[in-house]
Order: structure tokens, then C-alpha cells, then sequence
């Protein structure tokens, strides 16, 4: 009872409307059969009483402490004895590392054995006879909280605060303004986008490379039901910006009987059946090349986009908004795959600008 | 004066540093509120501990991580004892973290302790939160603690996020991608976020960099920051504690803080980097080597991120693609802004701002330090158990391709399912769950009122067989009979005393009803009164 | 009984039940859940001609057509050459016991030599990828770093990282490639089985396909090493999620318990 009763400096307005016998006062304490009995009296435990069973437990803890140590001597060993690149085989565990398994476990037996002995120690010899502590509001008195709105209307009026208006208002914009110079100083991050985003290193006459062989790809390389991963010719893995344009011009070529492929465009922007299109996901960017060559779907491993290679790689399932963007591909003179322009459209996830 | 030195000769010497430190700090007033600050036990109390702790292990093995990193995405051709790797173009970041694995000797099990140690962090910071949210331990006095904890647990997420993509591996690279992504699709500034962290096209040479200082320095300083906090507050209103016998609002019951429950949290500290270091010893935890450097066209299925950062990857999974080119030729992507710039913060905010909510409905402004039982607060209870489904079905939209090839299902119909559930679980839960607490309030009434149901069957005279009721004893009556049952708000009535007319604010109206739905009808078994008890227990006692 | 009876308000009582009702669903589960293993066909076996022909006959022309032409229940058979035959069959994944779009690995029915005579008999149908010879997948002395980046980039994504496996679309998946003998990973590579694509040696040479394989020895085999311990699965954050959920913040709360948990008391009352 005494919960509900407690907070004699909250105004009963703004207490919910409560249960009719918490407050109906005609239950005394003394016929309440539901009062508080109060704290039960403390028992003892074994080793408050039973000197035997104290020492035991003193053992024990004293034994854990001792182990710990052992444990601690045990890991020094271990990162003397075992080379980093010893592999033993450890049921269930599997063929693991010699030094890792060893240096783990006695740290952990180290560890865990100061954490038993501490706890055991607090648990069976500290005493545990529960106390009661008082809590106090935390709001303050209502004159301590007069004295310091009196101290701060003092201070404000002291410090001529509202009357000035100028120096308050001017000292506000100052502060206003100044964090501004760190929000220039951030400008420098990074270039701004312009069409950065619009271009690849695909071009007319770029030759389609063999991500595998480096070797430009012909279209006898390439059969019905194949897989074939290309960059553009002149990239290469070692180049500093690889990354950067590896990341927009990452392109997946598969081969198709043309008389599969449902979309016009497609056709005609294939080779005989060779079409090529951008690796990058238009969701949000993972390559998606999970292709299917039963139904000509390739799935984003990332977010399950699905798209049909065979149809413009029309989106059938899953999150992206947009197909991937197809790359115009033909043959040149010596008989090598080329592009014949760049993307007519931005490749991967889209943006704002993108239109 | 003279006395007053010949005493300080005569002190042991640790009275003496006391001395000297208490002349300029003023310890001994402090340790005079606090040395035996009481300290309620319960093993739920110690979740929060357990996500201290492991904090503190992932700064320790942080440190030392540091001492061999390298955060530079500058390509480098990899030499060293990991054999099939040897050389492969990789970013120093990438090198540098297989050296600490195959190079460096017990890096490999530093990198593990720190690693599992991030994911106990978060789980337990999560059910910390979950045991805090239930027993309404986030009531006032205790709302701003509840707001840093939902903070450390956001910053937690984010500082783990930054971690796991600093080894620059094909996995966390994916990751940073999906980022990349990500950020290009808020509208208007998108694209000049996106240039301005990654410091021009993806991935470009600079976000290894600036997640380092962001893993490193920034995110844990602010946390430590809030951490601190935290505790100083956990001091300040003294902990709260369980409904029961001689435990009120304006006491706390339990042990002394020297020596019970330090050594029992001294000893837990090490209990718990006892179990994280067997952990590491046992179990590979994301083994970089084994997933390769990261390049923007490579990619490996079952690409997931870390588990807090689960259930945002299941919104963008389930998400359908909308995506509109407005006129002027600009491209909403709402299939990746929603989720991500509208749900995953409102998934967020709707758990930090229940107790602001939960006490405007109530009209609560009361202290509260006894706990409740969860049963005894249905709504609260359903609402909770409802956030945590909503939270588990995105969870598990995050790994449907894992869960589709492990259980034989296609990852298409694992797909619908968390579209649908996403919707209707909740619901379901919220119902389910409220009836669940009814239901143990009433049993809680029959406990009270006929006693402990003893499992011992009787045979009377006449042939009828009962089961033998225990009563239960007075503290087991006072603990199940001392909550309060709240009646809703009114808006009190529509005409005044006059016949005129009131005018009600609508905001009091919404208020008056939800007040109604948290305490109204049918939320609330009315728990036994002492009348009924004493007239079941003048009558036949038991039926 | 009695004794059950009076232990059921037992504190772990529920425990009991709530485990016994979870070792019923999964026996329930596992005596009537689609069986993947399927038996050995006996009558195959028993088969007295060896021929390819009478084998393909028996085996294999209800779904792809008596002269290997396809039908609408399996695909063409002309020019698909030995070492589809070879894998499929010597897989197990051929014959299928029902048509559908994905066709699992199983206990394989025919002997080397039956699926040889097979091999022999589809071969002869029109030209396509014969079976390698050993010297073709014999991981030895291949460059396994070159064979990890052509991994990622081939392969990875299907695959996973290590060749754990993965979900396709409509729940076909990609078979995990542990245990699969080198010479049925070059087969799949060089004949692209079922949803997989074909790359064919002109866009990955032989030499190239041997580096995969290497690979795949070095860190996929049953003795390939996992420095840090078990791999739990190797499937990435799910399941060491669920693995930090599980037992990490399960013993973290074992631990709490005994903590916080009361010290026997001299006598119970």
C-alpha cells in the first residue's frame, strides 16, 4: 500500500483516477490480509554457521584464484611453445589453430575462474544479510527551488540580459554564424557529382575484355548458356582508379538463341544473340550475377532483384525500380567483340539527378 | 594541529593516500553516499552489466587491434602466410588484417574476443532494453537514462556497422556498397552525400580512412561519453527493484556495494571475458581470409550484414521497387528511401519515445522505483512484445536467403511472408500477448483468492475428488495484490455546470482514448480485494 | 504416474513440456518431411544389358525422348556431349525422380562403367565436352590464389565465398561444393548443369578451371583448416548472429543467474 501512497508532493490532478481500494482507507494495516509484512527475517546459510563449510568454501575460492594462475602460466606457455601457423585437428571443433585454441582457453579459464572465486567469495562468506536503504524525491524542496529561480532572475537581471536587446540578439547571431566555418572547411571532402555518375569507360570500338584471361572476347568464345564477365579494354587491375571504374563498367555477357529473346531493343542492340549488360545492380549496387541459364533470370544475392535477360532484363521480383542497363555491343573488323557507345543510361543504384 | 599530524603519522599508509586524495578531491564524502550504496540482486539487473563489460573488452582489444592496422585502401600485393592469397591485389586494410590473423601471434584471438564481444554488446544492450521496457523501469525518474541507453544502442550499431567494414573484405565492401547505394537515393542531396563521404565515386581511397577515425575515436568517445552518464544516473536514482515483502517506492533492498556487489560485478566483469575468450577460442567469427579483398565487381551470396544491422537489410529486402521519375526528370527511389530514411528511424524512435507517450496517455507524473510485473501492465506488455515481432520479422527478411536455402523454401515465398507478417504479426502479437497477461492475472486472482494449486488430489467421504489448495503465505499475497490498477482518463464531461457547452481539445480527446485503450475495458482483471479474500476465507475456504 | 502427476507443478515442469513438445515436432518433422536421400534404384542395378543405349532406353527416354531429342519433361540431349552425362549421372542428380527445376544430388544409381557406356551412347548423339582427363582437374601444383580470385569472380556468387551454397531464385539454390570430387567440378564448369551457366574453355581455360579447383581443395575440403575454430556453418552473420544470441548471450545470462541467484540457506523452511 504504502507504493500508492507515497508521493504526497504530486498534485492528485494529475494522478490517474486509481483503484478505489488503494485509497478507501477503510482497510487497516491490521486486518489487511494483503499488507506488507516486510522484510523477512534474514537466514543463514550454511557457511554462516558451520565453520567447516566456511573453510570449504575458502578452499574453494583460494583453488579457483590458484587455477586462474595456472591458467595465466598456461597461456604464457602456449604463445611460447605452439608456431602461429600450427593447425591441429580438435573434435568437433575442426582443424583449427594450434595457438588460438590454446591462448582462448587458458585465457578464458583464467579469467573465468578470478570472475568464480570473486563471485563464490560474495555468495557464501561476504555477508548476505539484505538492507534496506531510504530514497529521497529527486525533485528538490520547494525552497531550494525558490532560492534558485530568486539566484537566477538576480543573475539574468544583473547581467542586463533582457534589457539589452543588441548585445543579446547580436551575440546570438555571432554564435549562429560562427559554426558556419566549419561547415565550409567539410566542402573539400569530396568533388561534387556533375556527371560523374553518368559515365563509364565503355565507348565506341571499346573492346569487350575476358575478366578471366584479360584477352579480348570473339563471339565463337562465347555459347549458348555461358557466363562471361568483361571489362573494358585498357584497364587493367593494377591501375589506381580500377576500383572507381571497375565499380560502374563491370559488365556480364550471356548468349541467348535469338529467337528467345522477347525485347526488340535487346535484339537489335545484341550480337547474334550476345547481349551484354551492366554487372552493377540498379537497386542498390551489388553486381547481381547469380544467372540462371535455365530461364535466363539473374538474381542480386544481396537483395533478391530478379531480372529477366531474356525480356530487356525487365525487373520480375524483388526491390530495384529500374532493368540494368544494356551495353550496345557488335563485331569490329578483326572479328573481337566491341561496344558501340557507353551506357545510353546511368548504370547502377539510382539517384536524384538521374531522370 | 600538532594532533592532527601525529594522527597522520600513526595512520596506516592507505589512510594516508586517502587523506592526501580526499585534501583535494573530497573522496570521503563521496564514498560516505556511496561506498554502501544498496544494490537490489536479480539477474535481469545484470544484462545492462553485461553490455558494460563487454564494452569495456571491445575497447581493451580495440587498442591493441589498432597497433597493427593499417586504415589505407593504397592497393598492395599480398605477401604473407596466408597461402591462398599470395599475391593477390588487396587494400593495405585488407593485408594489414590478415596479418593480424596469420602474422601477429594471439591477433587472431584478439580479433575474435572483439568481435564476438560487438555482437554480445548489442544483444545484450537489447535485452537490457527489453527487461528495462517490461518491468517499466523506464517511468520517471528515469526517462533520460532510458533515452542514453537507446542512444548507446543506436551509436552501438553504427560504431559496429563502421568496425565491420574496416577489414575492406568482399563481405563488408558489399556492405559499404549497399551504403553507397543507399545514400544516393535520398532525394535532392543524395548524390553530394554520397561524393562527399566516400570522397568522390565509389569506393574511391578514403572511407577505410574516415570510418577508422568514425570506428575509433568519434562514435566510442561519444559513447563513452553517454556510457558514463548512464551510470552516474543508475547511482543517482538508485536502482529499482522487484515487487515484494518490505520493498516500497521509497526504499531499496539488497546488498551493499562494498563488498557484496563488488566483488559480485568485479567478478561478473571477469566472468564475462572468461566466456567471450572461451568463445573465441572455439568459434571462427567473420574469417576475412576466407571471403577475399574487397572489388565493386565481385560479390558472394548469403551478403548480410552483422545482426543489429539485420533487421534494416530485411526492410530493403521485402521493400517493393517504387520508383517514379518526377517531372523535370528527377528519380524518386522510394523502394530504398523508405525503408531507410523513413522506416529504419521510425522503427527506432517509436521504442525511444514510449515512455514520453506511455506517461502523457497515463497521466502518470508519479516516481516509480517498485517494477512492474509485466502481466500487470497489459498494454505495455502487448505493445512491447508487438515491437519486438516487428523487429524479429524484418530480422528475419534480413537472412531469407539463408532461412529459404536452410528450411527447403523458396526465397520468392520467404519474400511475401515478411511483406505480410510485416503487417500482421504485430497485430497478432499485440493481441495474443495481451491476452496471454489477462490471463495471468487472473490466475494470480485465484492464486490469491483459493490458493496455491498443490497438485496433491484428494478423495472425500463422499466420493468427490479435489485438488489440495495451499494458501499461500503473506508475502506471496502482498506481492500479488500491491500493484495499482489505473482507471483511464476522463475528458470530464461535455456540458459544464451552466448547460454550456465545453469545448474539449482534441488532443485531450485522443488522449482520453488511448487512455481508455491502456486502462480501459478489458485490460485489466480486477485483482482480489481484501473483502472477497476474507469472505472466501470465512466460507467453505476452499471449493 | 502418480509421481509425474505430483511433480507437475513442478518450477521446470514447463521446461519439460516445452522441450518434450519441441523433441515431438522436430521427430514429427523428420519422420515426415520430403526425404531428400532417395533409394537406390535396385531395379537399375539388376539390369542385365550394359549397353548405353538399352540403359538410356530404360533410364532416361521417358523424359528426354527415345533418340535423346527432349521432351517437355527434360531437355535435348543431342551435343550436351559425355561430360554432362558424366556429371549428372555420376552425381546422382540423373535420373531425377520427378521432373522440376532442380535436380538434387542423391545416392547415384549407376555403376562407372554403366555411366561410361551412357556417356558413350549421348556422345555419339552429337559432338559436346567429352570427359576431362585427370591430368584436366588434378588440383596439384594449380596457383590456388589465382583459383580464390576467379572464385569471387565466377563463381562466389552463387556459391558463397567458400562454396557453402546459396538460394536461386523460386527456391532452386546452389548446391554447397564440399565433397564434390574435382572431376565433377570441372564437368559442372565445362557443362553447365541444370540453372548453372556454362563457362566453357574458351572464356575459362582448362588451366583456369584447375586453379578453381585448387582453390576450392585449399579451403573447402574436410581437411581444410579453420584457424579460428568451428565455422559454423561458414555462412556468414546469420549464423554467428544467431550463434551470439544463442549460446553467447545464453551463457552470459546462465553466468547472471548464478550470480545474482540466492546462496542455499542452512535450513529450508
Amino acid at each position: 500500500m504504502s507504493q500508492t501512497g507515497s508521493n504526497k508532493d504530486v498534485s492528485q490532478e494529475s494522478l490517474p483516477s486509481e483503484q478505489a481500494t488503494a485509497h478507501d482507507g477503510a482497510v487497516t494495516t491490521a486486518d489487511n490480509p494483503f499488507a506488507d509484512p516486510g522484510l523477512p527475517p534474514h537466514q543463514h546459510r550454511v557457511q554462516d554457521i558451520d565453520e567447516r563449510a566456511a573453510k570449504r568454501s575458502e578452499r574453494t575460492i583460494a583453488l579457483l584464484f590458484v587455477v586462474s594462475m595456472l591458467a595465466t602460466i598456461g597461456f604464457i606457455a602456449s604463445y611460447v611453445i605452439f608456431p602461429i601457423d600450427k593447425i591441429v585437428y580438435v573434435f568437433p571443433f575442426g582443424h583449427v589453430s594450434a595457438l588460438n585454441f590454446a591462448l582462448g582457453l587458458t585465457l578464458g579459464v583464467a579469467l573465468f575462474c578470478i570472475g568464480a572465486g570473486a563471485v563464490h567469495w560474495a555468495r557464501t562468506l561476504m555477508s548476505d544479510v539484505e538492507v534496506a536503504d531510504d530514497r529521497h524525491p529527486i525533485a528538490a524542496e520547494p525552497e531550494v527551488k525558490a532560492k534558485v529561480l530568486a539566484d537566477f532572475r538576480q543573475g539574468a537581471a544583473e547581467s542586463g540580459f533582457g534589457r539589452r536587446k543588441l548585445i543579446r540578439n547580436t551575440m546570438f547571431g555571432a554564435m549562429a554564424m560562427v559554426p558556419l566555418s566549419g561547415v565550409v572547411l567539410l566542402r573539400d571532402l569530396g568533388p561534387l557529382p556533375e556527371d560523374k555518375l553518368r559515365h563509364t569507360l565503355w565507348g565506341k570500338g571499346k573492346l569487350l575484355v575476358n575478366q578471366n584471361t584479360n584477352e579480348p572476347l570473339r563471339p565463337e568464345d562465347i555459347p549458348v548458356g555461358s557466363l562471361t564477365f568483361a571489362k573494358p579494354d585498357g584497364l587493367a587491375d593494377d591501375d589506381h582508379d580500377f576500383q572507381k571504374e571497375i565499380a560502374k563498367a563491370a559488365l556480364m555477357i550471356v548468349r541467348i538463341e535469338p529467337e528467345d529473346i522477347k525485347d526488340k531493343r535487346e535484339l537489335d542492340w545484341s550480337h547474334e544473340g550476345i547481349v551484354a549488360y551492366s554487372r552493377i545492380c540498379t537497386h542498390v549496387g551489388c553486381p547481381v550475377t547469380l544467372y540462371e541459364q535455365s530461364t535466363h533470370h539473374v538474381l542480386c544475392p544481396c537483395h533478391q532483384s530478379t531480372f529477366d535477360l531474356s525480356d530487356g532484363a525487365r525487373v520480375i521480383f524483388g526491390p530495384a525500380g529500374h532493368p540494368l542497363p544494356q551495353l550496345r555491343i557488335g563485331v569490329n573488323e578483326d572479328g573481337y567483340l566491341e561496344a558501340l557507345g557507353d551506357f545510353a543510361e546511368p548504370v547502377g543504384p539510382s539517384f536524384w539527378e538521374r531522370g | 594541529m600538532s594532533t592532527a599530524t601525529d594522527n597522520r603519522r600513526k595512520a596506516p599508509a592507505g589512510e594516508r593516500v586517502a587523506d592526501w586524495a580526499d585534501g583535494r578531491l573530497g573522496i570521503y564524502s563521496l564514498a560516505k553516499a556511496n561506498m554502501r550504496k544498496i544494490f537490489p540482486d536479480h539477474w535481469s539487473f545484470m544484462l545492462g552489466e553485461v553490455a558494460l563489460y563487454s564494452f569495456i573488452i571491445i575497447i581493451l582489444t580495440g587498442v591493441y587491434l589498432t597497433l597493427f592496422f593499417v586504415p589505407s585502401m593504397a592497393e598492395v600485393e599480398y605477401h604473407g602466410a596466408y597461402v591462398p592469397m599470395q599475391g593477390v591485389r588487396m587494400s593495405e586494410a585488407y593485408a594489414s588484417t590478415l596479418d593480424i590473423n596469420f602474422d601477429v601471434r594471439g591477433g587472431l584471438l584478439i580479433r575474435q574476443i572483439h568481435h564476438w564481444a560487438a555482437l554480445i554488446f548489442l544483444a545484450s544492450m537489447f535485452v537490457h532494453m527489453m527487461r528495462v521496457f517490461f518491468t517499466g523501469a523506464f517511468r520517471k525518474p528515469r526517462e533520460i537514462n532510458w533515452l542514453f541507453g537507446f542512444l548507446l544502442f543506436v551509436l552501438g550499431m553504427f560504431t559496429g556497422f563502421t568496425g565491420y567494414s574496416l577489414p575492406d573484405d568482399l563481405l563488408s565492401g558489399t556492405g559499404v556498397r549497399f551504403m553507397e547505394g543507399a545514400i544516393l537515393s535520398v532525394p535532392i542531396v543524395g548524390t553530394y552525400m554520397a561524393m562527399f563521404l566516400f570522397g568522390g565515386e565509389f569506393p574511391g581511397h578514403d572511407v577505410i580512412p574516415r570510418f577508422f577515425a568514425a570506428h575509433v575515436l568519434l562514435l566510442p568517445g561519444i559513447m563513452l561519453g553517454l556510457l558514463v552518464a548512464h551510470l552516474i544516473l543508475v547511482f543517482y536514482h538508485k536502482h529499482t527493484q522487484f515487487p515484494g515483502p518490505g520493498k516500497t517506492n521509497k526504499n531499496v533492498v539488497g546488498m551493499p556495494l562494498l563488498p557484496v556487489y563488488m566483488a559480485k560485478a568485479g567478478g561478473f566483469f571477469f566472468l564475462v571475458f572468461g566466456v567471450i575468450a572461451v568463445l573465441s577460442a572455439l568459434f571462427t567469427i567473420n574469417p576475412i581470409w576466407a571471403l577475399g579483398p574487397y572489388r565493386a565487381d565481385q560479390v558472394s551470396t548469403g551478403a548480410q550484414p552483422d545482426w543489429y544491422m539485420g533487421f534494416s537489410e530485411g526492410l530493403i529486402r521485402a521493400m517493393p521497387a517504387w520508383e517514379f521519375v518526377l517531372p523535370g526528370g528527377y528519380t524518386l527511389n522510394l523502394g530504398v528511401a523508405i525503408p531507410l530514411v523513413v522506416v529504419f528511424p521510425l522503427v527506432l524512435t517509436v521504442i525511444a519515445v514510449y515512455p514520453f507517450i506511455e506517461s502523457w496517455v497515463t497521466g502518470d507524473k508519479r516516481e516509480h522505483h517498485i517494477l512492474d510485473r509485466p502481466r500487470n501492465a497489459p498494454t505495455r506488455t502487448a505493445i512491447g512484445a508487438a515491437w519486438i515481432s516487428w523487429y524479429l520479422v524484418m530480422l528475419l527478411g534480413g537472412g531469407n536467403d539463408i532461412f529459404a536455402i536452410h528450411f527447403d523454401m523458396s526465397i520468392n515465398a520467404v519474400t511475401w511472408f515478411v511483406r505480410i507478417a510485416f503487417f500482421a504479426v504485430p497485430v497478432l502479437v499485440f493481441i495474443v500477448t495481451k491476452r496471454i497477461c489477462l490471463g495471468l492475472q487472473r490466475r494470480d486472482r485465484d492464486k490469491v483468492l483459493h490458493g496455491r494449486e498443490a497438485g496433491i488430489i484428494k478423495r472425500l467421504p463422499h466420493g468427490e475428488f479435489v485438488e489440495v489448495h495451499e494458501p499461500l503465505s503473506q508475502e506471496q499475497l502482498y506481492t500479488l495484490t500491491q500493484h495499482e490498477q489505473p482507471k483511464p482518463l476522463e475528458t470530464g464531461p461535455e456540458v459544464d455546470e451552466n448547460g454550456v457547452r465545453r469545448k474539449v481539445p482534441r488532443t485531450q480527446k485522443l488522449r482520453a482514448r488511448l487512455s481508455r485503450g491502456w486502462y480501459g475495458e478489458g485490460t485489466q482483471i480486477p485483482k482480489a480485494t481484501p473483502e472477497e479474500f476474507k469472505e472466501i476465507q470465512s466460507g467453505h475456504g476452499h471449493h | 504416474m502418480k509421481k509425474l502427476s505430483a511433480r507437475r507443478r513442478h518450477p521446470l515442469a514447463a521446461l519439460v513440456v516445452l522441450l518434450f513438445a519441441l523433441a515431438v515436432t522436430g521427430g514429427l518433422y523428420a519422420a515426415f518431411a520430403p526425404a531428400d536421400k532417395a533409394q537406390a534404384d535396385t531395379t537399375a542395378q539388376s539390369l542385365a544389358i550394359k549397353e548405353g543405349k538399352q540403359l538410356y532406353t530404360t533410364g532416361c527416354a521417358s523424359c528426354h525422348g527415345t533418340g535423346g531429342q527432349g521432351t517437355t519433361d527434360g531437355p535435348q540431349l543431342v551435343g550436351v556431349g559425355a561430360a554432362a552425362v558424366d556429371f549428372q549421372v555420376g552425381t546422382g542428380r540423373m535420373p531425377m525422380q520427378q521432373p522440376g527445376a532442380q535436380a538434387p544430388k542423391k545416392p547415384v544409381v549407376y555403376t562407372q562403367a554403366e555411366i561410361d557406356q551412357l556417356a558413350a551412347y549421348i556422345a555419339s548423339l552429337g559432338p559436346g565436352p567429352a570427359v576431362p582427363a585427370k591430368e584436366a582437374y588434378n588440383p596439384e601444383g594449380a596457383d590456388i590464389a589465382n583459383g580464390g580470385e576467379l572464385f569471387r569472380t565466377n563463381c562466389a556468387q552463387c556459391h558463397n565465398f567458400t562454396g557453402k551454397g546459396g538460394a536461386l531464385t523460386e527456391g532452386k539454390y546452389a548446391p554447397k561444393l564440399e565433397g564434390v570430387s574435382p572431376k565433377h567440378i570441372y564437368e559442372a564448369m565445362l557443362t553447365g548443369p541444370q540453372a548453372m551457366p556454362v563457362f566453357p574453355d574458351t572464356t575459362m581455360p582448362e588451366q583456369e578451371k584447375r586453379d578453381i579447383i585448387a582453390y576450392l581443395d585449399a579451403v573447402n575440403s574436410d581437411d581444410s583448416p579453420n584457424p579460428g575454430g568451428l565455422d559454423l556453418g561458414g555462412f556468414g552473420p546469420v549464423s554467428e548472429g544467431l550463434f551470439a544470441w544463442t549460446f553467447g548471450l545464453g551463457a552470459m545470462i546462465a553466468v547472471a543467474i548464478w550470480v545474482a541467484a540466492r546462496t542455499a540457506k542452512a535450513r529450508k523452511s
